[in-house]
């Protein structure tokens, strides 16, 4: 007997098919892991599953009958309880009160607060949460916030629980508590839908797996007969009909780098709570270093943290040769560190302003004087840019927003050279980009680097990373697990770099 | 109801880092959060005591509370309206509307001078939160409409503010006079639906739907809290409240005095916040608000006592204590989230 049933379920976005027919199956008592890389259509289908988005087509069943959840709400009375991420509990009431909130003991009438903290504390200590229940849940730690969450979850009778990177805020302890209470749901027969990128989890805690990939499903079946190193390349791997048919990038491969120079970008032991342990590495002027590894391994942390935007615990930033102490965005500029974000509509172009002033945002200290702003200056800089980067407006005073993904990019990248930077950071710099001004994207990385800069490389894109980067570093759980050089740079040896198993913590 | 997971002896338990410290702690500025108001509301009447022998009489004390019955209705109404995180601007002109109907009504007799100002400002209370829950505008235009509006109705039916109408109901005027064991019968009153709003903030489940959508409206709306509905519920409650100080207010004056009550929803507000009550919603009590309320009700107090004061410096003295409070609070909440 099947829980949960999606049939050949599509859904259809705006120029995008994040769905395309997919289908999959929980069964009562199975931990059943979900994976798949940005954009694979992970979320989507959750969203789906959660009465968020309502499928385009397909068919969802539940307990063998046709389902249909129009609102969240009604997936959740359902049966279907989502632990998300961010934990969607209410921080300021207490934890006894998020516990129970709508369906309170009462007496008389009146809430019965004794009752329901004594609950509550029977409850949660099942949990291994031994807190005071009468404390504001929001001073609770992350993961004690979210074993209330999946406590309430169970006990408004889930039958389905959907968790989403369930782990990617616990401590290693807290982690085993989870797989400690998955193991109990598994038990009575809840279905258990897993979402994570930390392979080791996944064998350790996972029945069966789904592995999706550009909205379409490449596999499904039992866990433990798929090898890490199939999984990986399920997951990452382009079929080899795409690749003829896109072509390969359109990197040179040819390095740039004078490998007897020194490094202009030092990177040393970078630690952040959970997310970077002991990262290093250095890139040489002229150099393309790339960041390998899966969603959550630390690559976009790393390349934020370099930048200043992401909290460091600890470790050593040098850009030639001298220290970034305390990196701020605003100090990591004045150092020569340009960072192009991965999203780039939420923090990097402004869309509603035109290319001018896209491009002029990052040179204002360096053009105005007293104040105010030497149009002429501006004009130049802006002119200057729009030719080298090739970027196809039909004026400098078009809006951003109404340029194609790939002429957009490269007005980000426009504002990060006018700063004048001596390392680029790049995170995904083609996605979500057509398939031409990606090879533009690609080449001009190439020749950016050739000219002397040092880039990092971020890309999901297997292809693209090894053959748009000098070296590799491959990162797993915020640590580096390996650097691919010369001749081992090839998706292959990326692939079995990051299914290497992890040494076990007990 | 108890669900609980067998839980495995080698289970790890999840907050075994400084757990009482942390408690400690957050037990500690939780208090201040709460008991702060009252706290320098007992301090402020200890040196008052002690300096001003006028401020020690029992009929001053009586006089206090008198004055502050009308400000604390509306200050209550303003507690469940900010801990959703909204804001009611209307209360002020839905005082003095309130006002001018129950001593008109009041013609027609005792229950009339009450049921008009609740049915007016009630409704008015009630467009103000169906407007906020089903339209998502902004509480703070909704209502800063319905301000005008009630003061441009006011003015419409008391030709300018130039018509008084006196109170005609003799039952009504001594109820606004009258007392009980020397206190008035509006603090009775007053008090009596203090306890009840305490009681329903805290120990109903509409009390916690309050609360819940305050914190975090995303997440009151997943847990199935009917957001929409307590939204409205609370800006009723509070048209209603503010109706009511109106009508008692015209009750003790004798008329329905239309210059008063300007400004009367920024001292609510104030008292609000003051008591400890978060301005972005989740958070805050009762009890903290009526030591808001007292607070500037004694330095009021305090103020006229010292005579050849200019009674403007109470609002002055108002507002820096508010400022104050306002910074102590944001302070304590990080604290508290670091915790």
């Amino acid at each position: 007997m099947a829980l949960l049933e999606v049939i050949d379920v599509s859904k259809i976005f705006p120029g995008v098919r994040a769905l395309d027919q997919v289908s999959f199956t929980l069964k009562p008592g199975e931990v059943h892991a979900l994976v798949g890389e940005n954009g694979a259509g992970k979320s989507t289908l959750i969203k789906v599953l959660t009465g968020v988005y309502q499928p385009d087509g397909g068919e969802l069943r539940y307990q063998d009958e046709p389902a249909q959840f129009g609102t969240p709400m009604d997936a959740q009375r359902a049966g279907i309880s989502t632990i998300y991420q961010e934990v969607n509990l209410v921080p300021l009431m207490s934890v006894a009160q998020n516990l129970f909130l709508g369906r309170e003991p009462r007496r008389l009438g009146l809430i019965d607060r004794k009752r329901m903290d004594r609950e509550a504390g029977e409850i949660l200590s099942g949990y291994g949460v031994t807190t005071d229940v009468r404390r504001q849940l929001g001073t609770l730690a992350l993961g004690a916030q979210q074993m209330v969450a999946l406590a309430r979850a169970v006990m408004i009778d889930a039958k389905v629980v959907i968790m989403d990177e369930p782990t990617s805020s616990l401590e290693p302890r807290e982690v085993q508590t989870l797989f400690g209470v998955i193991r109990d749901l598994h038990a009575r027969g809840i279905g258990i839908i897993y979402v994570s990128h930390r392979l080791d989890e996944l064998y350790q805690i996972c029945d069966t797996v789904t592995i999706l990939r550009d909205g379409r499903l490449v596999h499904t079946g039992r866990l433990a007969d798929l090898e890490r190193i199939k999984l990986v390349s399920l997951m990452l791997g382009r079929d080899m009909a795409e690749v003829r048919r896109e072509g390969a990038t359109a990197f040179s491969g040819a390095a740039t780098a004078d490998a007897g120079a020194a490094p202009v970008l030092r990177v040393r032991e970078l630690n952040s709570r959970h997310k970077l342990h002991d990262v290093s590495f250095d890139v040489r002027p002229g150099e393309v270093v790339g960041l390998g590894g899966l969603l959550g391994a630390g690559r976009s942390e790393t390349i934020k943290a370099i930048g200043g935007a992401y909290h460091l615990d600890s470790g050593g930033i040098q850009v030639d040769g001298k220290d970034l102490k305390k990196p701020t965005p605003e100090r990591a500029v004045r150092f020569g560190i340009a960072v192009q974000p991965e999203d780039r509509k939420a923090e990097g172009i402004v869309p509603g302003l035109s290319v001018r002033e896209n491009i002029a945002l990052a040179v204002l200290p360096r053009v105005s004087r007293f104040g105010f702003v030497s149009d002429a200056k501006v004009d130049e800089i802006v002119d200057r840019y729009m030719k080298r980067l090739r970027i196809k407006a039909s004026s400098p005073d078009q809006a951003v927003g109404d340029l194609s993904g790939g002429n957009q990019q490269k007005v980000l990248l426009a504002r990060l050279l006018a700063t004048g930077p001596k390392v680029l950071l790049l995170d995904e710099p083609t996605r979500g980009i057509d398939i031409g001004a990606k090879a533009e994207v690609q080449s001009l990385i190439d020749e950016l680097a050739a000219e002397g800069l040092g880039v990092v490389l971020v890309s999901s894109d297997a292809e693209e990373l090894v053959e748009g980067s000098d070296r590799v570093v491959v990162l797993r759980d915020g640590v580096v697990v390996g650097t691919l050089t010369g001749a081992e740079v090839t998706t292959e040896d990326l692939m079995s770099t990051i299914a290497t198993e992890a040494p076990r913590e007990h | 109801m108890t669900m609980g997971i067998a839980s495995d002896p080698e289970t790890p338990a999840i907050v075994v880092e400084d757990v009482r410290k942390a408690e400690r702690t957050d037990r500690i500025v939780g208090t201040i959060q709460r008991q702060g108001a009252l706290a320098v509301l007992i301090v402020l009447t200890l040196i008052a005591l002690a300096t001003f022998p006028n401020f020690r009489s029992f009929d001053n004390a009586a006089t206090i509370l008198v004055a502050a019955a009308p400000p604390m209705l509306i200050a209550l109404g303003m507690t469940f309206v900010i801990i959703t995180g909204g804001i009611d601007l209307s209360v002020g002109s839905l005082y003095v509307l309130g006002g001018v109907l129950a001593a008109w009504a009041s013609q027609y007799g005792l229950l009339a001078a009450f049921a008009l100002p609740l049915a007016v400002c009630g409704t008015i209370g009630l467009a103000n939160g169906l407007l906020i829950a089903y339209t998502r505008m902004a509480p703070f235009i909704v209502t800063l409409a319905a301000l005008l509006g009630a003061r441009g109705l006011m003015r419409a039916i008391s030709s300018e503010g130039s018509n008084t109408y006196l109170v005609q109901d003799d039952a009504f005027r001594k109820l606004g006079n009258g007392s009980f064991l020397d206190i008035g019968y509006q603090v009775w009153l007053v008090a009596a639906l203090v306890v009840i709003g305490m009681v329903v903030l805290a120990r109903s489940r509409f009390g916690h739907s309050i609360y819940a959508v305050g914190g975090s409206e995303d997440a009151a709306s997943l847990m199935g809290v009917p957001v929409r509905r307590t939204k409205v519920w609370v800006y009723v409650l509070s048209g209603l409240l503010a109706g009511l100080a109106g009508a008692i207010n015209a009750a003790k004056l004798g008329s329905g005095v239309t210059v008063l009550g300007t400004g009367m929803e920024l001292d609510a507000i104030a008292a609000v916040v003051i008591g400890g009550t978060l301005l972005t919603g989740g958070a805050g009590t009762i009890a903290g608000t009526i030591a808001g309320v007292l607070l500037l009700g004694v330095i009021q107090n305090l103020i006229n006592q010292v005579g050849n004061v200019n009674s403007n410096w109470q609002q002055v003295i108002s507002g820096a204590f508010l400022a104050l409070v306002v910074v102590a609070q944001t302070y304590l909440v990080r604290l508290r989230r670091v915790t």
